[in-house]
């Protein structure tokens, strides 16, 4: 955190509702620019609600009510004319289950640019997301076997690589090494500090040593509220709630 | 013994008690079967040969083959199978992933489901009065595909639905993550992923239309035809159509020739089966997770 940076996504009093049952009330979060912003929070208290209202996610879930506005860029994401679709090619999205395509390895990276029309030089295209996903070593003698044949850490840098190759300008990650192992969780920590030099990511996790690792700010969620938010250093160190304190030294949660 | 033990040795012997009913149950229905299969294939296996195969109904019974109905068949299974799956699959398609769920689309699912189970003879009156008499499309295997499509059909979409509605949200949530539209996703994942399933209820719903007799008999599917349909407005008949009419003869060896006769249906059932077995086979290597 050399530069200063500028903010590029930011909610705005938002506040989401499945039914009549608040997920998220009324929170106001910015995420800069190049920087690895972290959500942290009890189980259940609304991050990956938050999360997915940045990408529009939440769209294709019954009955959820969305107030507040996002921004991308100044535009709001939920504004009548704003299509989702563009915005889901520049915020892109990686879950918590390594779920790549029932495809080849090749065909996992290739299918976003293809639907979207970019079938030039899609080789390159495809090493290229490859490599930033710190994959392409591992698989480029067998870009045309199944994904599933890789193991879980292969499979979620896949599906990093699968988020990459439509160049987006934000990755959202939900959890992203819930389900790895140590040795493959350093591995996607080390790739995030250096995709971090174009992206810029948001990651919910519930492992608050990673996010004292990987993040630049952190914001901490219970209930659907933002209780505090700030660099990380600060909000690890010397939070100003007493929740907060609370929750990053272990005390609950 | 105590009580508890007691109490076990019971649950246990009444639990045997059951797996012996359900055997003998299970034993019944499969030895009736082999004795129809056995019959119909002592009576009917000395008539089964080339001849048989490719003649054309006769007043002699030697004379007489299964041709112009084997022909039929393949015909209007065919022609079926070309209007019923994509009119069936897009249903479907519309009902599961476009369609909200609300009062109208709760209406069109109970008509659906209602629908597969009215009696086959309606749908014959319903093609005799439009496709036959209405669009004019007279006694033509055309006319029969489109009845037949229209009483298999019910069945097309709820099978084809089910195996869509089995396709994990998950897979369209990161397919629409990377920026696709809802006709990308359908196209590219969800279909590939229930297709197994749906080309399984297409085949047990097209296997249905290759047994059915009323329908045809109702729309006036000849019996007395000497000469296989060379395109979509000949006349025709059908295996179930000629068997029934061989049945319906008194002499015992038209009778014989019936079973022979049923013999080639069953065969053409058991190859439709075998491949949606297949299909289900290589479908289940490949899934999401
Ligand atoms: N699809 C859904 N339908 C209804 N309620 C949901 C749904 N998803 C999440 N919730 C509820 O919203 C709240 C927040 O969930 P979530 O955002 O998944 O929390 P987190 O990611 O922090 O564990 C929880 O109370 C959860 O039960
Ligand atoms: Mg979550």
């Amino acid at each position: 955190m050399t530069q200063p940076s500028e903010v590029l996504l930011q909610a705005n009093a938002v506040s989401i509702a499945y039914g009549d049952q608040l997920a998220v009330n009324a929170v106001t979060l910015p995420i800069y620019q190049q920087r690895i912003t972290s959500i942290i929070g009890p189980s259940g208290c609304g991050k990956s609600t938050l999360l997915r209202s940045f990408n529009r996610m939440n769209d294709f879930i019954d009955q959820v009510t969305l107030t507040g506005k996002v921004t991308f860029n100044d535009q709001n994401v939920y504004a009548s004319d704003a299509d989702p679709v563009a915005v889901r090619l520049n915020i892109g999205m990686v879950f918590q289950k390594p779920n790549p395509f029932p495809k080849t390895i090749y065909d996992n990276v290739a299918w976003a640019p293809k639907i979207n029309g970019r079938r030039d030089n899609m080789d390159d295209r495809v090493e290229q997301a490859l490599r930033q996903a710190a994959l392409w070593d591992e698989v480029k003698d067998r870009l045309q076997e199944s994904a599933l044949n890789l193991s879980g850490g292969q499979q979620q840098r896949l599906c990093i690589a699968r988020a990459l190759a439509m160049n987006p300008l934000v990755l959202l990650m939900d959890e992203p090494c819930s389900a790895l192992d140590p040795v493959s969780t350093a591995r996607i920590e080390d790739l995030l500090f250096e995709l971090k030099e174009t992206l810029t990511i948001v990651i919910v996790t519930h492992n608050m040593q990673q996010a004292a690792r990987v993040s630049d700010f952190t914001a901490f969620m219970e209930n659907g509220v933002l209780i505090e938010y700030g660099p990380t250093e600060t909000l690890f160190t010397n939070p100003e709630n007493k929740r907060t304190e609370e929750y990053v030294t272990g005390r609950f949660g | 013994m105590t009580p508890q033990a007691q109490l076990l040795k019971k649950r246990h012997r009444i639990s045997a008690a059951f797996k012996l009913f359900c055997l003998s149950v299970t034993c019944l229905a499969v030895s009736i079967l082999g004795i129809l299969i056995l019959e119909v294939t002592l009576l009917g296996l000395p008539w089964l040969n080339a001849d048989f195969l490719t003649s054309f109904p006769s007043r002699f019974p030697e004379k007489a083959g299964i041709l112009a109905g084997l022909a039929g068949t393949l015909w209007l299974v065919t022609l079926t199978a070309a209007i019923a799956i994509p009119i069936g699959v897009l249903a479907a398609v519309y009902l599961e992933e476009y369609a909200k769920p609300g009062r109208v689309a709760t209406l069109i699912t109970i008509n659906i489901a209602n629908l597969a189970g009215v009696p086959s003879i309606v749908y014959g009156i319903l093609g005799l009065a439009i496709f036959v008499r209405f669009l004019g499309l007279e006694r033509s295997v055309l006319a029969g595909a489109m009845t037949m499509s229209l009483l298999i059909l019910p069945v097309i979409i709820i099978a084809s639905r089910e195996a869509i509605k089995a396709v994990p949200s998950s897979l369209r949530q990161v397919a629409f993550a990377l920026g696709a539209t809802r006709w990308q996703v359908t196209r590219d994942h969800v279909l590939p992923q229930a297709m197994p399933g749906i080309l399984t209820g297409v085949i047990l719903a097209l296997s249905r239309a290759i047994g059915e007799t009323a329908p045809l008999i109702m729309i006036g599917a000849l019996t007395y035809i000497a000469f296989v349909p060379e395109g979509p407005m000949d006349e025709f008949t059908a295996l179930p159509i000629q068997i029934y009419n061989w049945t319906s003869r008194p002499q015992e060896a038209f009778h014989e020739l019936a079973s022979a006769g049923i013999i080639v249906l069953l065969l053409v059932l058991l190859i439709m089966n075998a491949t949606a077995v297949w299909i289900r086979y290589r479908g289940s290597k490949n899934k999401f997770k």
